[in-house]
């Protein structure tokens, strides 16, 4: 059944005549129920976003006017089929619609939790070319998702008869999982390799537990392993063993789903003084070690004043880690203004709300430290926006002999992210750009050798979720063809 | 999970630990570590592989008790598990016939420059090795060094065994009594650093192995980060052995202290943890 015909299928159609599309688009955008921002700025753990009842999604549900032309999927980059599993919410179908959304996404709960909605799928949303507020699209995506796993009803997909054949996967992020979930469906004998002790990647070392809590990222990972994914840790390939000798053992096809775990600092002078760290180091520490936790051997430095540079999702996730640490100072120093910032809104929206301070314009020149090469103070240089450059944005430009001491224990540097050049520097023959990305075939995600894919962050740089879920789920498809082909 | 094959105390705060781990075993090579990491809240640590015997599918490890997840793994047993170790990490050790290679061990880096000693004296080399400690308990793997090295020279601060004198004392006898190719250095920083100064007056290319703090060891998050020839490196990735003369051994010295406190602490509450138990 194509698009418009599911449109057409009489339920869909009763439901649209049910109501007028006016009286959809009348009622307001549901509000996530959240932790109080006083309460939530100092618990560590708790999820900030509490999630929607049944009666507040299948009200916002009722505001989707199911149009001919759905252009919210064309927003979404795995195209999942929004209009039925938010019709199916708004007829209390709820595991139907997670059905709906796994039809698409490997990883909906992770996805409904941290995907940029507001500009993909909500940002093509009908309501929004009215003037009005997008449908909660992310939040009937957690929705959905949530129900199913909280119902234990979660639908284990059915498997294929083995076909014996061995496939490796280097890395256990989203792009790593949603390939080893897809091989395995069609029956093949799936190994992900992981080199950290622990599986998921950035959603575990990364994403914060008040953002994205570890056990549902574990349930996906229980999943897997109930279809027979088996999870390797502490392996390193191209170090523990290559991917020669993964070859020799009968390993037919590789995925490298290594990741961009290469952090990046702006070598400015005190850059190394004790206190001064990457969000990397920062967020792997409170989050893989759980280095905040009393029982955990892993210290992290506790800071009063820290100063978070970027303007990313990282940036946000450490600078409102470092407030629930106990920092009085939490500020964001970010070299372009707030709109430019490439956050997800929620994450900027709830920073403020927990008191976390926002010096846009201002970029950092140096580092001051004490006599025993702790960080005190940091120089900021002020900036203004300039003219638009070739990509349209207006770059910042240094305002003149305009600079700002400020008094900071801990800085998190949280500029970006350079792909993992592990596997590039130990596979002979894989084509990389000067960025250190793996060189893909765009429509197979297949590398310059046939038997390796590659997909995710080490493909594209510091990316989204969503988009290495999708690049793990079209390898997939087309290794199972070349490996028949190729039979 | 690697099970702990055998464990024998060099000293009282020195413990030699065979693990069973046959694919590390397999492609390590001399100069490089693994990460180890013991409970489920344990920190990963980064040690050096002094051995391995790829038949047995086991890797040595020398293991000086200092904070508290070094005492957490001494306490470990013959028969238990370490929770995770993964490696082999860092680059391995450049080997080739350099001629004659002064081997400079402090403490504990006796261990890790064992298996160098070997590659060494293997590819052609004259190997020269001054282990140095403060006193004679902590002179370690004597013996072991000599089936390698062309000579061994022990230095003990407080005289008590071999030479009375520090490792650089060492060193400059030799650099003194003929000629020097290269220097290999391997103990604590500050002793390092001297090294580095001395080699630096006579000229002999030199090699300093670093062990700063690592959290993942796979240079994901730069807390290894140190500075070399003014550039900033990753000691997990880009070392662990970098070119002793262009280390700013300072900045390395300054970052070490950075937890001290926090580490000092906990090592109290365990005490008081452990003590409260007997
Ligand atoms: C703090 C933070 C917040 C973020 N927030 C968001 C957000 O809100 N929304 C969003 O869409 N995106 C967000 N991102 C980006 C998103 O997490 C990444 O784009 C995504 O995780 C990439 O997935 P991946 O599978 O390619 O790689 P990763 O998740 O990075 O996983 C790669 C894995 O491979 C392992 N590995 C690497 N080399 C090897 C090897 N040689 N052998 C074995 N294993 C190896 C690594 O240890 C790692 O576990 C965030 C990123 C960070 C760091
Ligand atoms: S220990 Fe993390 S990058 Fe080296």
């Amino acid at each position: 059944m194509n698009f418009s015909e599911e449109r057409a299928q009489s339920w869909r159609a009763d439901l649209r005549s049910a109501k007028k599309a006016k009286e959809r688009t009348d009622i307001p955008r549901v509000h996530m129920p959240e932790l109080d921002p006083e309460y939530r700025s100092h618990t560590r753990v708790e999820e900030v976003n509490l999630g929607l009842t049944p009666e507040m999604a299948m009200l916002e549900a009722q505001r989707c006017i199911d149009c001919a032309k759905p252009t919210c999927m064309d927003g979404c980059p795995v195209s999942i089929y929004i209009p039925k599993f938010v019709k199916q919410i708004e007829i209390g179908d709820f595991l139907g619609a997670a059905k709906t959304l796994k039809e698409t996404s490997a990883l909906p709960a992770v996805c409904g939790r941290v995907c940029p909605q507001e500009k993909q799928c909500e940002a093509q949303c009908i309501h929004t070319k009215m003037k009005k507020e997008a449908v909660a699209i992310g939040h009937l995506e957690r929705f959905a998702a949530d129900f199913e796993r909280e119902s234990g009803n979660i639908s284990i997909p059915e498997v294929a008869t083995p076909n014996g054949i061995k496939i490796a996967v280097v890395g256990s992020g989203p792009a790593g999982l949603s390939f080893a979930g897809d091989m395995a469906k069609m029956g093949y004998d799936v190994t992900v390799f992981e080199a950290l002790h622990e599986i998921g990647g950035v959603l575990k070392y990364g994403i914060p537990e008040f953002r994205l809590p570890n056990a549902i990222v574990d349930v996906e990972i229980e999943n897997l392993r109930s279809m027979g994914v088996q999870f390797i840790t502490n392996c390193i390939i191209g170090k523990t063993i290559t991917i020669e000798e993964l070859k020799e053992e009968g390993f037919r096809g590789v995925f490298v789903a290594s990741g961009a775990g290469l952090p990046r600092f702006m070598n400015i002078k005190g850059e190394n003084l004790v206190g001064v760290m990457s969000s990397n180091e920062y967020l792997t520490r409170v989050n893989l070690m759980d280095a905040a936790n009393p029982e955990s051997d892993t210290p992290v430095l506790p800071g009063k004043n820290v100063a978070v540079i970027g303007g990313g999702n990282t940036a946000m996730d450490s600078v409102r880690t470092a407030r629930r640490l106990g920092a009085e100072r939490a500020m964001i120093v970010y070299r372009r203004s707030e709109e430019e910032m490439p956050a997800r809104i929620e994450e900027v929206k709830h920073a403020k709300e927990e008191g976390i301070e926002f010096m846009t314009l201002r970029n950092p020149v140096k580092y001051i430290g004490n006599e025993y090469g702790r960080v005190t103070h940091m120089v900021l240089q002020v900036m203004e926006l300039g003219e638009p450059d070739a990509s349209g944005r207006r770059s910042p430009v240094e305002v003149p002999g305009k600079t700002e001491l400020l008094e900071v224990d801990e800085v998190v540097v949280s500029v970006g992210v350079s792909p993992n050049p592990l596997i590039p520097q130990s596979v002979a023959g894989l084509e990389v750009t000067k960025w250190g990305t793996v060189v893909v075939n765009n429509d197979t995600m297949q590398t310059a050798i046939p038997m390796i894919f590659a997909g995710g962050d080490i493909v594209r740089g510091g990316a989204t979720v969503i988009l290495a879920m999708g690049d793990g789920r079209k390898a997939a498809a087309a290794m199972d063809e070349w490996i028949k082909a190729n039979n | 999970m690697n099970k702990i094959i055998s464990k024998e105390y060099f000293s009282d705060n020195v413990v030699k630990f065979e693990v069973e781990a046959p694919l590390i075993a397999k492609s390590r090579k001399a100069g490089h570590f693994v990460m180890v990491k013991v409970g489920e809240k344990g920190e990963r640590i980064p040690l050096t592989i002094a051995d391995a015997n790829v038949q047995k599918g086991t890797i040595t490890l020398v293991v000086q008790k200092m904070g508290v997840s070094s005492t957490k793994l001494c306490a470990l047993n013959e028969g238990d598990f370490i929770t995770d170790m993964v490696g082999p990490l860092g680059k391995a050790t450049h080997i080739e016939n350099f001629g004659t290679v002064v081997c400079a061990c402090g403490g504990v880096g006796t261990a890790p420059m064992l298996p160098i000693a070997a590659a060494l004296k293997n590819a052609g080399n004259k190997v020269i090795s001054v282990i140095a400690a403060r006193t004679k308990d902590l002179i370690i793997l004597e013996e072991q060094m000599r089936q390698y090295a062309d000579e061994v020279i022990v230095m003990t601060d407080d005289g008590s065994y071999g030479t009375k004198g520090l490792v650089t004392n060492g060193v400059e006898l030799v650099i003194n009594r003929e000629k020097v190719d290269l220097c290999i250095t391997i103990g604590p920083a500050i002793m390092m650093k001297f090294v580095s100064l001395l080699t630096k007056k006579y000229e002999i290319p030199t090699l300093a192995s670093l062990n700063t703090i690592m959290v993942d060891g796979t240079g994901m998050c730069g807390a290894c980060r140190v500075s070399v020839g003014g550039k900033t490196k990753f000691v997990c990735v880009d070392g662990p052995e970098f070119d002793a003369h262009q280390v700013d051994f300072d900045e390395m010295l300054m970052r070490l202290s950075g937890y001290k406190d926090i580490e000092r602490q906990e090592m109290e509450k365990m005490e008081c943890a452990s003590g409260a138990r007997k």
